[in-house]
């Protein structure tokens, strides 16, 4: 298999779409001439045309509401918000509207809505711009929320977006664009589900659970844990909501320890929630209280130094590990 | 005021012993100062402050064991009053309690709850310092699973040591208990010997002398009998021809006597190196049997048998595999060395995953070794004997060497043990590959 990046992999999955179905449009600020702020849809206008592939205004309700109005109207968009922190904007519009349509008129409208955002700190864009708000969605019932962290997973889990009927929010991350990962050939094809984590990496002594850009981070530590004697199983998320808490159940029955680590806030964040499900399903698998690895309790400094302490890095995954994986485990 | 606990100072280790109190009550005494000489199960060991003061109070007098965790004197300011309650459990709970009011109060001042993040997270492990005696207070600390595991097998878990944060008794825990508790189960009616039977009751008292057990020899008699109760030994015995194995030995320490450091070989040495590299080969036999699944080893650390006067203890060579066999000998010799002076530490003679057992020097031809728990298999070592084999169809005399390899069954089979007998006979009468 060729190795292309996220982003590559992420433009190739929105032009297969596009070529297979003209419904599919994609709308967004600076998407056309400029190829979009992250430069995913380079190309794509050249390609498909000012038809297909919008310039908007600076107005994320605007063109948030304009993409909801298409899809009712039986078009397949694909929306880029610039970053998920632009999208509180538009949130009424995503929470009242796009979430609740099916449900209010009777299951008669459907809203195939893809919004793609980044989300995430880490480039010194400061504390406005470096947010993780995947939970404030995940939160609600009508939303399917998406967070691949790997180049295969993005355009497989991007065509399935896209196919699926109801709104998907398909949250990047600026640090993952340039990640380079093993993707099928252009024109193979093939999809991820939207509803299916994967264990990326097997082990027996404690399951640490992430997504994201945080899965790389967490292999690394993985890999060090080695040196320890330890082997984690490491389950990629991939998807907030629906979560795949079946696999996760699965793995924590094998190794009774679960560590979340995940680049957002702790309070009333994804792992919190996750930590609840856990203890609701598997207490009486558990041999230790779910450790937590999180960005710190504080607006995201933009100030490198800080910024870098305020985001989990891999010594706070290997510690977190370390505290509840028993030595005479590992070396009895 | 600080109190000093009983150290937990190898992995088998429950309780110890005060031998002698190197400081007194009054002394001054720095910080990574001896305190005290403390016989463990395995060793005789000399514990350090970890704290700097006056020695105000020795709770526990010499010659009296106590469990691991429990205080065993205090430290503090020359002034200082000491704890209304003198008893080793009252001052430390004290301590742990003002431990976790500071924590609490440092927390509040950040704003955060003591629980919550970084700041939090390091008071809670000051907190597992303390151990707690939950047992008499009623109240036991059990995770979920180590409770569903223990009254699944009708286990009380009451008198289990918790080895987990804040003594948090851990799967891990009910698991070594159940095991014990397999491995002590006898027979009711206890089979009677002829031997006892026909043993006089006459005997006189001055006929016979009784020797109390020492920690080592306790050890030695709970651990080998737990091994050969549970697991299921077989052996496998082969002949290794070491003519070659004697001219490399000789050419490597023709060379090494020159090294700027200079070091003797021993045939130990080079079987040592030889195990070494076929366990990296068939990880399979590198491996600990645990109930519900066998866990293989990936590191590769050979124990050594090294008697004693006063019984015998197992320092373990650590990655073995990755040494040459200069370094093998240096750090056997080493080892061997602090074995003999009563200095090893509990990281020296704990973690090994397979033990070479050599009685050649004594002229034995071969014998069989009882597995050192949890590895599942051991190598008993002969002598190198002068004897008649057949080579082309002629009787010569040739130098040959019996090996006998004891495995645990239940995770090895013989297939497996005979395999593995043969990669080593291999790379001992080829022994080149063990430079290489």
């Amino acid at each position: 298999m060729r190795t292309i990046t996220y982003r590559d992999a992420l433009r190739e999955g929105i032009r297969e779409e596009m070529l297979r179905d003209e419904r599919i449009f994609i709308l967004g600020e600076d998407i056309a001439g400029y190829g979009g702020t992250y430069a995913v849809s380079k190309g794509l206008f050249e390609e498909f045309g000012e038809k297909r592939v919008r310039d908007t205004p600076l107005a994320e309700e605007v063109i948030t509401g304009a993409a909801i109005g298409a899809a009712l109207g039986g078009l397949r968009p694909i929306l880029e918000l610039m970053t998920i922190n632009f999208s509180l904007l538009a949130s009424d519009l995503l929470v009242n509207s796009a979430a609740k349509f099916h449900y209010m008129f009777g299951g008669q409208p459907q809203i195939p809505l893809v919004v793609r955002m980044p989300g995430g700190g880490g480039a010194q864009r400061g504390a406005q711009h470096s947010q993780m708000l995947e939970s404030w969605y995940a939160h609600i019932p009508g939303l399917k929320v998406v967070m691949p962290a790997t180049p295969y997973d993005a355009k497989g889990m991007l065509k399935s977006a896209v196919r699926d009927p109801n709104p998907v929010l398909f949250i990047e991350h600026e640090l993952l664009y340039n990640v380079k990962g093993e993707v099928p050939d252009e024109g193979v094809e093939y999809t991820v589900p939207l509803d299916r984590g994967e264990v990326k990496r097997e082990g027996q002594h404690v399951t640490i659970i992430t997504f994201s850009r945080m899965l790389h981070v967490t292999l690394q530590a993985a890999e060090e844990l080695v040196k320890e004697g330890i082997q984690a199983e490491v389950i990629d998320l991939r998807s907030i909501r629906p979560i795949d808490i079946d696999l996760i159940l699965d793995s924590v029955k094998k190794t009774n320890r679960v560590v979340i680590a995940e680049e957002g806030w702790k309070y009333f964040g994804t792992g919190q929630g996750l930590a609840a499900l856990i203890y609701e399903f598997a207490f009486d698998y558990m041999d230790a209280p779910i450790q937590h690895v999180n960005g710190a309790d504080v607006p995201m400094p933009y100030s490198k130094v800080l910024e870098r302490a305020a985001l989990p890095n891999k010594n706070d995954v290997v510690n977190a590990v370390k505290a509840i994986v028993p030595q005479a485990l590992v070396h009895g | 005021m600080k109190t000093v606990e009983m150290p937990k100072m190898g992995d088998t280790m429950e309780e110890g012993k005060i031998l002698r109190w190197i400081k007194q009550e009054g002394d001054q005494v720095a910080k990574g100062e001896s305190l005290a000489e403390v016989e463990t199960d395995k060793v005789n060991i000399e514990i350090e402050s970890f704290a700097s003061g006056v020695l105000r109070k020795i709770l526990v007098p010499e010659g009296e064991s106590v469990p691991i965790g429990v205080g065993i004197a205090l430290i503090g300011a020359p002034d200082e009053p000491l704890p209304d309650s003198l008893s080793g459990n009252g001052a430390v709970k004290a301590a742990a309690t003002q431990e976790m009011e500071k924590a609490a109060t440092t927390g509040e001042g950040n704003g955060k709850t003591p629980s919550e993040a970084k700041g939090g997270y390091q008071a809670a492990q000051a907190v597992v310092q303390s151990p707690t005696d939950a047992g008499s207070q009623g109240r036991i600390f059990i995770s979920p699973i180590a409770r569903r595991i223990a009254e699944e097998n009708q286990l009380d878990y009451s008198r289990v040591e918790g080895t987990g944060p804040n003594g948090r008794i851990i799967k891990f825990d009910i698991e070594a208990a159940l095991a014990q508790k397999q491995a002590t189960v006898t027979p009711s009616t206890p089979v009677q010997l002829p031997i006892l039977e026909s043993e006089p009751a006459s005997i006189e008292a001055t006929e016979t002398t009784e020797i109390p057990l020492t920690a080592m020899r306790r050890t030695i008699a709970k651990r080998l009998s737990q091994s050969m109760q549970t697991s299921p030994h077989f052996y496998v015995t082969s002949v290794i021809d070491t003519g070659k194995l004697a001219d490399l030995r000789r050419q490597i320490n023709e060379y090494a006597q020159n090294e700027p450091n200079p070091v003797k070989v021993s045939f130990n040495d080079l079987i040592v190196k030889a195990v070494a590299i076929a366990l990296v080969r068939m990880p399979q036999v590198n491996v600990s049997f645990a109930e519900d699944r066998l866990i293989l080893k990936k590191q590769v650390h050979i124990g050594m048998a090294v008697a004693l006067e006063q019984g015998l203890i197992v320092p373990v060579l650590r990655n073995a595999d990755q040494r040459s066999v200069l370094a093998i000998a240096r750090e056997s010799q080493r080892l061997a060395e602090l074995a003999r002076t009563g200095k090893l530490r509990p990281e020296d003679f704990s973690g090994g995953t397979f033990t070479v057992s050599n009685l050649g020097m004594f002229d034995v031809d071969s014998f069989t070794a009882v597995i050192n728990p949890p590895e599942s298999a051991i190598l008993a070592v002969g002598s190198i004997t002068p004897t008649p084999v057949v080579v082309d169809g002629q009787v010569v005399v040739r130098d040959r060497m019996k090996v006998t390899l004891s495995s645990d069954h239940r995770a090895i089979d013989g297939v497996t043990a005979a395999r593995f007998l043969q990669e080593i006979r291999r790379l001992l009468e080829e022994p080149f590959g063990l430079l290489l």
